[in-house]
């Protein structure tokens, strides 16, 4: 069973090293692509990497897809919800916090002309 | 081209949208075009994983994802901004468990020995990273959401216990690989979860944020190992991805904070409350309050007024009241900026987040660097709701916990006026000299409620 998830996203046969040279090389990667980051940033980059991860989602499908069995199904199924939560919420939470940072005319009339904007849903409770 | 190298251009396209994601994540020009450049490249992986031969249960699939999505859109879009921290932690811990599960579910699919040794090392770093995060972000969750105390919590012992449960799991971890039986792997599982929680527990509710960041970047590791369990490229990538910059971005909020991430860990910040201040008797020295009129008055009839917005100021969702007592100051010719604190709030940058939702033009907020020189010239330094991000003990007292932290120098400025709730001391339990200094003010009460008595003031004047 797991060798048809495998032969189906499979690099080189799963090859180990194939993928440690992925793994490798996405390390760096990851470290220069965030090299300087304004710390107004922070939160919105904390929430945006929080929300790639929830590409969890497609090896959460790929466990249930291939699922027998309760204990599988019921692991499969959980791990989908999760994962589910993780990418869609995370995706929405950090598109609120940037909704925020929408470049305004150097307002020099009152905010009150420029009430389309982002406070219609994330606006005062 | 077969299906099978569809999906795998599929998910080249995708760590290609991942990282663009991340690059545009760091500009706040580009920054909201990368977020959604990284929902595009997950819808890609994402669909064309359903393309996958042999799978199956499709309707299982779509209800799963459909309860997950109709849980987390209202929680996300309805979330107040203050709460956003404890949100990302919340996302975060179940992506972690989603991880573990897989790698879990893996590990359960096989017969005993099936696996090489490569192949349990890699299955054992997914269930535990996966767990630890899970459990993890469940106490970084209960901390901020105050569902618990957001203290330090310390016990006798307690790296000692950490390290027996360390050891615990990798001993066990090495007995999985030599001897693969099921039932050991809930051990693991039930070691990890218990290991998460005590690594979170002596975590003091100022340094939550940057360890939320740290089991950000544990979820990435641990996607990325159920990305070797699964042969799966992308899941490699974007794991690796977010557990790299994730570590970086760790770095990165903790040298603002001035502390190191070792010390964040180990250190039980909240617990030295007295080991600072405590011999003065703190509670019955003379402060000096006012009342709302007289704060109205001093502000009013200033030249220059420095806002200084702190985490009260968020839990009050005061920033609307704040901006409009400004409004109010200029429109009397009162020049008004706002300094802004790195670690304001709770997390780096969400003060930012915070006032910009109330519509403070851009130019006002002054990050720390560019508000510091700006004190001296100020008439009054209005903090609303901060205390640990003004206290001069970082820069004056050597055996302060905050000893080194950069902070804004209110004391500079002509006349002080903290709206605080009480004498409570802040986040990091540490009392604040500039409380008791003759130049400072001090008005009692929730920020909102003294905001709007100010405003009602000043309209009076």
């Amino acid at each position: 069973m797991i060798a048809a998830v495998q032969a189906t996203s499979n690099v080189a046969g799963g090859d180990i090293i194939s993928l440690l040279t992925v793994f490798v090389l996405s390390a760096f990667v990851g470290f220069e692509v965030i090299a300087k980051v304004p710390s107004t940033l922070h939160t919105p980059l904390m929430s945006g990497t929080n929300a790639i991860h929830g590409v969890v989602l497609v090896g959460a499908i790929l466990i249930l897809g291939t699922a027998s069995g309760t204990l599988q199904l019921t692991l499969g199924f959980i791990a989908v919800v999760l994962a589910t939560l993780n990418v869609v919420g995370g995706f929405v939470v950090t598109d609120r916090m940037l909704e925020m940072f929408k470049v305004r005319k150097p307002a020099k009339v009152p905010a009150e002309s420029s009430v389309s904007g982002p406070s219609t849903d994330g606006g005062p409770k | 081209m077969s299906l099978g190298t569809g999906i795998r251009l599929a998910d080249l396209v995708a760590a290609i949208c991942f990282i663009l994601a991340l690059k545009g994540l760091t500009s706040p020009k580009t920054a909201r075009y990368g977020n959604l450049l990284g929902a595009a490249g997950m819808a890609l992986a994402v669909g064309f994983t359903f393309a996958t031969q042999g799978l199956t249960h499709f309707g299982l699939i779509a209800a799963a994802m459909v309860i997950g999505t109709a849980v987390a859109v209202p929680a996300a879009r309805l979330v107040k901004m203050t709460a956003m921290p404890q949100m990302v932690a919340a996302f975060n811990g179940v992506g972690g468990g989603a991880a573990a599960l897989i790698s879990l579910a893996t590990f359960l699919r096989s017969s005993s020995g099936s696996l090489a040794v490569y192949q349990d090392i890699e299955v054992l770093l997914g269930v535990v990273i996966g767990c630890v995060s899970f459990s993890g972000s469940a106490i970084a969750f209960a901390k901020l959401q105050e569902l618990i105390t957001g203290r330090a919590i310390t016990y006798p012992g307690q790296q000692v216990w950490n390290g027996i449960v360390g050891a615990a799991i990798i001993g066990l971890g090495i007995a999985i690989c030599v001897h693969p039986v099921h039932w050991l792997i809930a051990v693991v599982v039930g070691l990890a979860l218990i290991f998460g929680i005590a690594f979170v527990l002596p975590v003091g509710g100022a340094d939550v944020p940057v360890l939320i960041s740290l089991l950000n970047s544990f979820t990435g590791l641990a996607v990325a190992a159920s990305g070797f369990v699964l042969h799966s490229v992308v899941l490699v990538v974007a794991g690796t991805l977010v557990g790299a910059s994730g570590t970086l971005l760790t770095q990165m909020m903790s040298r603002a904070m001035g502390r190191s991430l070792p010390n964040i860990l180990f250190s039980a910040f909240g617990s030295v409350i007295t080991a600072t201040g405590g011999a003065e008797g703190d509670t019955t020295r003379a402060v000096r309050s006012a009342s709302p009129e007289d704060v109205a008055i001093l502000l009013a009839y200033a030249n220059k007024v420095i806002m200084v917005p702190g985490y009260g100021l968020a839990v009050a969702q005061a920033q609307f009241t704040l901006k409009e007592l400004a409004d109010l100051l200029e429109q009397r010719g009162v020049e008004v900026i706002y300094a802004i604190h790195p670690v304001a709030g709770r997390m780096p940058g969400h003060m930012n987040v915070l006032l910009a939702e109330a519509n403070v033009p851009y130019d006002q907020l002054k990050e720390m660097d560019e508000a510091n020189p700006e004190f001296e010239s100020a008439d009054v330094a209005l903090v609303v709701g901060a205390n640990d991000v003004v206290n001069p003990a970082a820069k004056n007292d050597p055996k302060s916990p905050i000893y080194g932290m950069p902070i804004l120098e209110v004391e500079e400025a002509r006349n002080i006026v903290f709206m605080k709730r009480s004498m409570r001391p802040g986040f990091a339990g540490i009392d604040n000299e500039l409380l008791f200094d003759p130049k400072t003010t001090l008005l009692f009460g929730d920020a909102k409620d003294s905001l709007t008595k100010v405003v009602a003031a000043v309209k009076a004047l």
